[in-house]
């Protein structure tokens, strides 16, 4: 199931075993114990409060964590190949004010100034990917300049506040949905958004393209010397995320309207909600679906929270918590399962601490 | 090329130091002040201290292959638990202090802990602590408390001719860090950790150990920096350390001093370089009266193209070093 | 190897105390007075060496200041009422005849930031006001820094004034309370007039402090507002920014005592101003029962929590929210009962109309307390029709309808 163990041996083994074996060892990784958390997070939150049980207050609960997963699986693409993104929360906030300002009342704008966003949003990306692997720029320092550069830029450009929230129509993306859904009765666009995100991403996994991805994190060199264009599969990784920055940002800007914090600390968020969805910072293993469950779980967390009235202050030290404990229990269990194997090259891929994450492809002189 | 190969990261980071100065002497000039009175060299220097406290131990922490994004809810805390303790009595300076870097150096020791204990990347596991202490700030402080009494504030206000005392006790500390990075034994088995553990772990180092001291340090340094603050500001604060966006900003202090970012290379006193950059900068900018938003993009662009000249000296080195350390780097490689 | 790590540790700290101590000892004395005493007009709320607060305490509430600022929203005020940036409350004055100039002065401003629509407004009138003052020759220019919302900045910027600004007065916008009160103190001893706004200190050195009348005026009128139409009982969200600021606790601190004395029951959340953070809360508590009010600290916000009502098909609520562009706009398309409190903004002109004055040789109250009205839904229609076009995050008692840029430089929000 997790993507991580495509490369091994025992891959054909497994993948004889029945399917319930095969299910049980997935959610005993930790891409696959996201889910079990997930799932147990949610049960506690119906518990405390049953009427988030219903269909109808689930799916919007669904809607209103698109855009947070929708992000998660943009950086997902940046973290399995080894890097980071820090550009995220200024590019949702950036394309919040592009639509607001741009769009404005004026319905016929929705769809150029849509494609204008893209564009945008793409070049972000070609930049951060392109000085990462041409100009040997780790992404951490590229990204967080594009972070300060980007985000100074449009509050220079809109004066601190965007002129209004754009037309309805446009909006409706991130506040409306299918009615007269039998069972729900709402469908929320973003969540129609993120499913088919969601599975797009899975299918690209799946592809060469994500195969490559994969090896390109895991180990830049061999993948290399095997032919693959680092530079360029690591380029479209960080145009994937900003694409992904820039969808959440259209849901945002329908959700919340314009503001400038709308978008503050996105990045901090995707990267925790990746990690949680067992994703290992410094590339090549974890799989795209855990990291969208670790964002469903971490709002389904501050959902409970919110449920169980604990102190609004206090949630920064649960969360805090939370995040370590989950990505420590993790950590644990790649290195049971990789000293369970053979391969003993592999193993200092598990001292995390020393890994070159950023920039790991400059160490050595 | 080949000069330019030759030189180490340190050089350009103090080329890149000159070459700001320059400009700085210039457009300082132009807008009809000077840059090297001794107001301007105490505000650039000023500018440095508490930043400069935070880049030190932010450097051990990259050189081992970690990072610190914690240390801006530690300045907070130690800002105010000296501020508590202190009460404005002359008598309580010690205590406070002491509690203060206490506290803070228990904060680096979990972040050790967690990161070569239980494997956490240190990204998150600093994340994890810095939200811990966020909330517990968020909860237990409602705005400034505490007084720091006189006697300590003029830590933070005194000078001797235009160099602050401030300035100087960070440049102690730098000294006493660089003492222990290139004479100890600690300081070399940094080095070895951040650049392979694996190696480390084969030549016999105990590759924890570095690991948690570059984590205390790292903390202490905040706390040092957090101290700081408690005497410019006379009193502690909640978010004095997120005001300053400390985290982000050590790292890219760091990262402009050319040290590496994957750990195990790099120089303290090119740290240093780092933070005269910035603060010569921001000095720059503030006397130009630039729009506060474009400051932020010069601040990104200055991080990015810095770094990406030294980047460019790495690439061009690495050619003439390959044949030499090719064992070396296929194991990096293979770690990687 | 530990031993050595601890050692090389000790080292560091006991070099770092021992510089520290000797410091203290040798140096020439930079005068740097003992903290104001307590009472200083400026939301002096916090005893020195504070322990740290039990959790929920009220330790924001000043009955005193509170009873003072419930008088004052129903006071008169000096000055005509069609220039509210110029009245205040009669009261103390400040002689100023040795600070009278013929020619142009120059301004040094120490701003604590322009980092949210509020401020940003103020910082577009203020610019306006000042090219009045320069084209009528009282002053020659002002040198700004802006220290983005950090304390220490701010109070480096006010320290490079008074060494290198060749400032003939300082204005001073302080980040926080407590930590400029130093700094404010040193810009005082140089002799030049000091005009402190908006947050206060805890020193009254300056020539003049200029504020509206206050967090607690706020919770006053937007509490009552809400108690005048709930029902005891009635369930309200408080939406709060965040944590530690005067101005904004002072507000909740208010109106938490009055929803307290009045049977309404309040949750109160810190959003940090984010509209998606607003409308995930509103939409949880919509999802556990009903909201019957919203009260905010800060109503640029406002329309999300709005929003939230509409999505989930909710009633509307009693609203407060402030005299931004956007919410006044929600509040009409809405027809919802609603309030606007305001926190003058036209404040951002007086202080250099301040130190026209003092330039002049007129006195000047010492302490400068501006008119603060809420906006009623009597008034809105008539501040709606003279911000027409004005960007959401426009301020509608901005108070710069007679300066020269006006309305373009609004309506742009070109910053400077």
């Amino acid at each position: 199931m997790s993507a991580a163990v495509t490369d091994r041996s025992a891959v054909l083994q497994q993948n004889r075993a029945p399917w319930h074996e095969r299910a049980l060892r997935a959610l005993r990784t930790p891409g696959g114990a996201v889910f079990v958390l997930l799932v147990v997070l949610l049960l506690a939150a119906i518990a405390v409060n049953p009427s988030f049980g219903e269909p109808g207050s689930l799916i919007r609960f669904v809607g209103r964590t698109a855009p947070i997963a929708i992000a998660a699986i943009g950086q997902y693409f940046v973290i399995v190949s080894g890097e980071f993104d820090l550009s995220m929360g200024s590019v949702v906030t950036a394309q919040v004010f592009v639509a607001g300002n741009l769009i404005g009342q004026d319905d016929s704008r929705t769809v150029p100034v849509l494609v204008l966003m893209l564009v945008l949003g793409a070049l972000v990306g070609l930049v951060n990917g392109l000085v990462t692997t041409l100009l040997k720029v780790p992404s951490f320092i590229v990204t967080l300049g594009t972070m300060l550069a980007l985000l100074g830029l449009v509050l220079y450009w809109t004066g601190g506040a965007a002129t209004g929230n754009p037309a309805d129509s446009f909006r409706q993306i991130g506040r409306g949905g299918v009615q007269d859904v039998p069972v729900l009765e709402v469908l929320p666009y973003p969540v129609v958004l993120v499913t088919v995100i969601a599975a797009a991403a899975f299918w690209l996994m799946r592809r060469p393209y994500g195969r490559t991805l994969i090896a390109v994190g895991d180990n830049p060199r061999a993948a290399a010397l095997t032919g693959a264009r680092v530079w360029w599969v690591r380029t479209r990784a960080f145009m994937l995320s900003s694409l992904a920055a820039t969808v959440a940002g259209i849901i945002l800007v329908g959700y919340a309207g314009v503001h400038p914090s709308v978008g503050r600390g996105y990045e901090f968020t995707a990267i925790t909600a990746v990690v949680l969805g067992g994703v290992v910072l410094g590339g090549g293993r974890g799989w795209v679906l855990s990291a969208a469950a670790g964002a469903f779980a971490l709002e389904t967390l501050f959902a409970l929270l919110n449920f169980l009235g604990v102190q609004s202050t206090w949630r920064d030290t649960v969360q805090g918590v939370i995040i370590i404990l989950a990505v420590a229990a993790g950590t644990q269990t790649w290195r049971r399962r990789r000293r369970g194997r053979t391969a003993p090259a592999q193993a200092p891929k598990h001292v995390i601490a020393a890994q070159p994450a950023p920039g790991s492809d400059q160490e050595g002189t | 090329m080949n000069a330019f190969s030759r030189l180490t990261s340190t050089h350009i980071v103090y080329l890149v130091v000159l070459l700001t100065f320059v400009a700085g002497t210039v457009l300082v000039g132009a807008a009809g002040r000077s840059f090297v009175s001794a107001g301007n060299i105490s505000a650039v220097l000023t500018g440095t201290s508490v930043l400069g406290f935070i880049a030190i131990g932010q450097t051990l922490v990259i050189l081992v292959g970690s990072l610190d994004l914690s240390v801006p809810y530690v300045v907070s805390l130690a800002s105010l638990l000296s501020a508590g303790i202190m009460a404005n009595q002359p008598g309580n300076i010690l205590p406070g202090v002491a509690a203060a870097l206490l506290v803070s150096a228990g904060i680096g020791l979990v972040n050790g802990l967690v990161v070569s204990g239980l494997k956490v990347h240190g990204f998150i596991a600093t994340l994890g602590t810095g939200l811990i202490v966020s909330g517990y700030l968020a909860t237990n402080y409602k705005g400034s408390a505490g007084q720091t009494p006189v006697a300590f504030r003029l830590v933070g206000a005194t000078g001797i001719g235009p160099v602050p005392v401030s300035t100087l006790i960070m440049l102690a500390c730098a000294g006493a860090v660089l003492l222990m990075l290139t004479r100890t034994r600690l300081g070399h088995h940094m080095y070895a950790v951040g650049g392979d553990i694996r190696v480390a772990r084969m030549s016999g180092i105990q590759t924890g150990t570095p690991i948690v001291a570059a984590h205390v340090i790292c903390s202490l340094m905040a706390g040092l920096a957090g101290l700081l603050l408690a005497a410019r500001l006379g009193v502690g604060s909640p978010t004095i350390g997120a005001q300053g966006g400390y985290d982000l900003l050590s790292i890219a202090a760091v990262v402009l001093g050319g040290t590496l970012l994957s750990g195990g290379k790099g120089s303290l006193v090119g740290t240093l370089g780092g933070v005269l950059i910035f603060a010569m900068i921001d000095n720059i900018m503030s006397v130009m009266q630039i729009n506060p938003f474009l400051k932020d993009v010069v601040r990104g662009i200055v991080i990015v193209v810095a770094v990406a000249v030294y980047a460019r000296r790495r690439v061009a080195r690495r050619a003439t070093r390959f044949g030499h350390h090719e064992h070396v780097r296929n194991e990096q490689e293979v770690s990687a | 190897m530990m031993r050595r790590s601890t050692q090389s540790k000790a080292t560091v700290a006991a070099a770092a105390a021992l510089l520290a101590l000797t410091a203290c000892t040798t140096d020439q004395s930079i005068e740097n007075p003992p903290a104001a005493t307590e009472g200083g007009e400026a939301a002096a709320t916090e005893e020195a060496g504070a322990t740290p607060a039990p959790e929920g305490g009220d330790e924001w509430f000043d009955q005193a200041e509170y009873d003072q600022q419930f008088e004052q929203r129903s006071a008169s005020f000096e000055g005509d009422p069609e220039q509210p940036w110029t009245q205040y409350i009669d009261g103390e004055m400040t002689a100023t005849a040795e600070f009278a100039a013929d020619e142009p002065q120059k301004v040094c401003f120490s701003n604590a930031s322009i980092s949210n629509p509020w401020r940003q407004t103020g910082w577009i009138t203020m610019n306006e006001q000042l090219k009045v003052l320069q084209d009528s020759g009282v002053i020659s220019e002002m040198e700004t820094r802006d220290a983005q919302d950090d304390d220490n900045t701010q109070i480096a910027d006010i320290d490079y004034f008074i060494a290198e600004g060749g400032c003939d007065a300082f204005i001073i916008s302080p980040n926080s309370t407590a930590a400029l009160t130093p700094a404010v103190e040193r810009a005082c001893e140089t002799g030049k007039p000091v005009v402190v706004f908006d947050r206060g200190v805890e020193t009254d050195c300056a020539t003049t402090f200029i504020h509206p009348i206050g967090g607690f005026a706020w919770g006053i009128d937007s509490a009552n507002f809400l108690v005048d139409n709930l029902q005891e009982g009635d369930k309200v969200v408080a939406l709060r920014i965040l944590p530690g600021v005067d101005v904004l606790e002072q507000r909740w601190a208010a109106a938490e005592k009055i929803f307290e004395e009045n049977g309404i029951e309040a949750t109160d959340y810190f959003t940090g101003a984010d509209p998606t953070e607003i409308k995930k809360i509103i939409s949880d508590e919509l999802a556990t029962g009903d909201v019957q009010g919203v009260w905010m600290d800060a109503g640029d916000g406002a329309v999300a929590a709005i929003e939230a009502f509409e999505d989930a098909g909710a009633d509307y609520p009693v609203m407060t929210g402030e005299d931004e562009m956007s919410y006044l706009r929600k509040w009409e398309d809405t027809g919802l009962t609603g309030i606007a409190p305001v926190y003058s903004n036209f404040q951002w002109r007086t202080p250099l109309l301040a130190l026209e004055r003092i330039f002049a040789g007129e006195e000047i109250p010492a302490e400068w307390v501006l008119p603060q009205e809420p906006i009623t839904e009597d008034q809105r229609a008539g501040y709606l029709a003279d911000n027409e076009g004005m960007p959401d995050g426009h301020y509608a008692k901005f108070g710069g309808e007679d300066l020269p840029g006006y309305p373009e430089v609004w309506r742009e929000r070109i910053i400077p």
